[in-house]
Order: structure tokens, then C-alpha cells, then sequence
């Protein structure tokens, strides 16, 4: 899976998580709490549809590093198996 | 011999639905807690379970209409139907429901209706009318006899529509000034040392999947449940002047929906849960509330609610009271606050408790005891 597809596939879950946001229109820089009401629920069930997409462990410390699209990009690309790209 | 599924209760401030989708058809068979219906309503769609087991007879209420609550759904028998199903009746045709208007008629749509079949029938007048204001006559779903479209149809269908954040608002607006007109509200708070709690979910959350971990309110909702054990006159009901205690503990979980909406589904006998359980039906509900399927019974059976607002970086809650109920508990952020623990100043994490309660069924001595008592279930979270 290349970044783009990576990326497109993050956003998929993000929006199926929250399915009132526009994809199209997350920041991927900012932070989903500053963009849009993302608590603390949310962030748990994001973690959750990442770990079961990609299969990765998520500690309760790294919650923080999937702050961001950009931030869940990084995360996830330092753990798939194969790495992205 | 048939019986009547009506329309139910939605919660207090819903009055009616309107129609979206049956999920079953004639001779299909139900149990109690299948869900047979979706409706629309201000706070989005809600899955209708039905009480009863038996066969859908017949379906009495076309897809598009709105039905007041206790308004006729469709006919149950008591077992399979010896006659072939009858074509459903059209919009308006449905029982009145006892002590209630007419059914409102369904409101027209901005999209061709699935059940119409051919074209309506137009009145002169509305012609014109569409064709002064644009309005695509073909477009309409009409209110008339037979469907057919009228004035007052192509007039409402030319309003801009309120957006579904204001219609929330509203909705809110009328159940939080029902509630401080009429519950005459008492406040109390204490301060929870949160430590033990916090320090026992970390250690427990290191050893679980990321899919059993438990966020710091579930300890908090556990806690809830057992106080209200002790203290029944907190959970349950206020209506016709006298107060019914709840048979169950169904705890509401008061969930902000983005766009400003504001929704307190309810945990649904919350009281066999233990705490796993809770984690994953808490999680459950707030992705129905995300994806707007939640079930009527969580809506309206709600005996007592939670507003946690720790997300929101407030010390405390003063919340209002969802009626019919007679309490809600409000918790704020946990913080590290310096505390005097056996005699020394210590950094803490500490929460924000508060209760408004009704003061025609409890006091303010009951309501410091609830709250005391919660605080010190939350000293021994290994054991909640």
C-alpha cells in the first residue's frame, strides 16, 4: 500500500468512526480535536478500527500519536510490516 | 386474533416519527425485541423493536408517513395468517391514537415517494402555484386524498427547510425549559480522589487488547449503578404527580452529536452489567449515536442520566434534569489538584462529582449520601 492509498484508507476509517465529517475537508495537520468534537470515545474507537485494519498494537501512551491524520500516517507507517511506499 | 402495534414512546420530547422503512413484511414472524421499523425524528433515525412475538399480519402505514406516538403500525397475529397479506393502506388511513389529534398527514418530501405509482392527481391551484414558486410538482410526495398533491403541499415544499442542527435546538430548548419549569431542581458536588481509580485502569489497560480497554467513565457508570442500589430515589420516574421508582437502572449517557445536537441514550439495564460489559455497549451506543441507529427504548426508558463534560476541560457539571427522570449526575475533568491526605499535601487526580435531583422525591441529606457513596466506590475500583 502506497501513502495515498494509506492516507485514503485512515480517512475511510476516521469517517466510519465519524460519519458526519467530510473527509474531504479534514486538515491533515490540525488535530481532529481542534477541527471537529472528537472525544475522547471517538479517539478510543478510532485506535480500535486502526489496530483491526492494520493489525497493529496501539498502547494507551500512543493515543496521542494519532492526534492528526499526518500524526496517524506516521504511526501506521512505522508499523506495518513492510512499511508504506 | 390480531393485535395492534402502535407507535412507541420515542422519549419525552418526541410527539411522532415519521415512517422510513419496515424491515419486515406480511407473514413474516417476530419476536419480542426484533426490530421491525425504522423511523425518522429531529434526533435522526431510531431502530423500533417490537414487544410482542407472533406474525406481521399486516402493515398499516406506508414509508414517508408520520405517526404520532400510539398510532397503529401494523397488525399482529398470534400466529401464522391463515389469509393472503393485504396491501397496506395509504397515508392518513391509520387509527387514531387514543387522546390524540389525527394523524398528521406525512409531510412532503423532496423526493419522489417509493410507494407512489404513477402520477398524483394535482389541483389546478397548486399548479399555478408550484409554477410561481419552481417548485417541481412531480417531486412532491402530496397529503391530498389518494395522494394527491395540494396547495398546502407545494407551499411547504417551497420553505426553506430548517437545518437539522436548528430543529435540534429546538428540540432541546423545549425539554431543558420543560424540565426548569417544572422540576423543582436541588444542586450538590464533592470531590472524588480519583487515584485509585486511575492508577487500577492503567495497570488493567496495559494487559488488555486495545479492544477491552476501559475508558476512566466506566468505572465512574459502574460506580453509579451500585449507589443507586442503595439509593433508590434517584432512579426512576416522576409523572402524574407521584414518583415510580425504576424497576431497572436503565443510565442514560448524556453523548454531544456534532452540529450542536445534544442526545442521552440509555444503557439498557445497566445494573447486570458488569464492567466489561458496560465498556463494550458504551462504545456500542456511541457509534449508534455517530451513525444515527439507535433503539427506541433508548431513547424513552432512560431512569437516570450521566453528563460527563471531562473532554470539555470543565472542573464541574450543574446539569438539568431530563424529564421524566429525577436525577443526573454530572462529572467534570479529572486534575491533578493538591490535596491534604493523612495530614500531608499531596498532588492528586481528582473529579468533579455533582447531582441535580428532584426535590419533590429526595432531599439534599439523600443526595450528599448518593454522592459520598459513589466517591467511595471509586476508593476501590477492583472491586466494582
Amino acid at each position: 500500500m502506497n501513502a495515498e492509498q494509506l492516507r485514503t484508507r485512515i480517512l475511510g476509517l476516521l469517517t466510519d468512526v465519524a460519519p458526519d465529517v467530510d473527509a474531504a475537508s479534514v486538515e491533515a495537520a490540525t488535530d481532529f480535536r481542534d477541527q471537529f468534537d472528537f472525544d475522547s470515545m471517538d479517539q478510543l474507537n478510532f485506535a480500535i478500527a486502526l489496530h483491526r485494519a492494520f493489525g497493529i498494537e496501539i498502547p494507551e501512551a500512543d493515543y496521542p500519536q494519532l492526534a492528526s491524520l499526518d500524526k496517524c500516517l506516521a504511526y501506521v507507517t512505522a508499523r506495518l510490516p513492510d512499511g508504506a511506499g | 386474533m390480531s393485535r395492534e402495534f402502535d407507535m412507541p414512546s420515542l422519549g419525552a420530547d418526541m410527539e411522532s416519527a415519521v415512517l422510513v422503512e419496515w424491515r419486515v413484511k406480511p407473514g413474516d414472524a417476530v419476536r419480542r425485541g426484533d426490530v421491525v421499523a425504522v423511523v425518522e425524528t429531529d434526533k435522526g433515525a431510531i431502530d423500533i423493536e417490537i414487544y410482542e412475538t407472533g406474525t406481521v399480519e399486516r402493515l398499516l402505514v406506508e414509508p414517508g408517513t408520520r405517526v404520532p406516538v400510539g398510532g397503529v403500525l401494523a397488525l399482529i397475529a398470534g400466529a401464522a395468517a391463515a389469509e393472503p397479506p393485504a396491501a397496506p393502506l395509504r397515508p392518513g388511513e391509520g387509527k387514531k391514537a387514543p387522546g390524540t389529534s389525527e394523524p398528521v398527514p406525512a409531510a412532503p418530501a423532496v423526493t419522489p415517494s417509493a410507494a407512489a405509482a404513477g402520477r398524483a392527481r394535482v389541483s389546478p391551484a397548486a399548479r399555478a402555484r408550484a409554477r410561481e414558486l419552481g417548485v417541481a410538482i412531480d417531486a412532491l410526495h402530496g397529503s391530498g386524498p389518494d395522494g394527491a398533491i395540494t396547495l398546502q403541499d407545494v407551499e411547504a415544499a417551497a420553505k426553506p427547510a430548517a437545518t437539522t442542527a436548528e430543529t435540534m435546538r429546538a428540540v432541546i430548548a423545549a425539554a431543558m425549559a420543560k424540565s426548569k419549569r417544572e422540576i423543582p431542581h436541588y444542586y450538590l458536588s464533592t470531590e472524588v480522589d480519583y487515584a485509585a481509580t486511575m492508577h487500577w485502569l492503567g495497570q488493567r489497560n496495559a494487559q488488555l487488547s486495545i479492544e477491552q480497554r476501559m475508558l476512566p467513565v466506566v468505572p465512574l457508570l459502574r460506580a453509579i449503578v451500585l449507589a443507586l442500589g442503595a439509593f433508590p430515589d434517584f432512579n426512576g420516574y416522576y409523572r402524574d404527580g407521584a414518583y415510580q421508582p425504576g424497576g431497572a437502572i436503565h443510565l442514560g449517557v448524556a453523548i454531544a452529536q456534532r452540529g450542536g445536537g445534544l442526545i442521552a441514550p440509555a444503557l439498557l439495564d445497566a445494573q447486570a452489567q458488569s464492567l466489561a460489559q458496560l465498556t463494550q455497549n458504551l462504545g456500542d451506543l456511541v457509534s449508534r449515536v455517530r451513525t444515527g441507529r439507535l433503539k427506541n427504548r433508548e431513547l424513552s426508558e432512560g431512569t437516570v442520566t450521566l453528563t460527563s463534560l471531562g473532554d470539555g476541560g470543565v472542573d464541574a457539571v450543574f446539569p438539568v434534569i431530563y424529564p421524566p427522570q429525577v436525577a443526573i449526575i454530572g462529572a467534570g475533568s479529572v486534575r491533578e489538584r493538591p490535596c491534604v491526605v493523612a495530614g500531608r499535601v499531596e498532588v492528586r487526580p481528582v473529579m468533579t462529582l455533582s447531582l441535580a435531583a428532584d426535590h419533590r422525591v429526595s432531599n439534599g441529606r439523600e443526595g450528599a449520601q448518593f454522592l459520598a457513596r459513589i466517591g467511595a466506590l471509586l476508593q476501590s475500583p477492583e472491586q466494582l
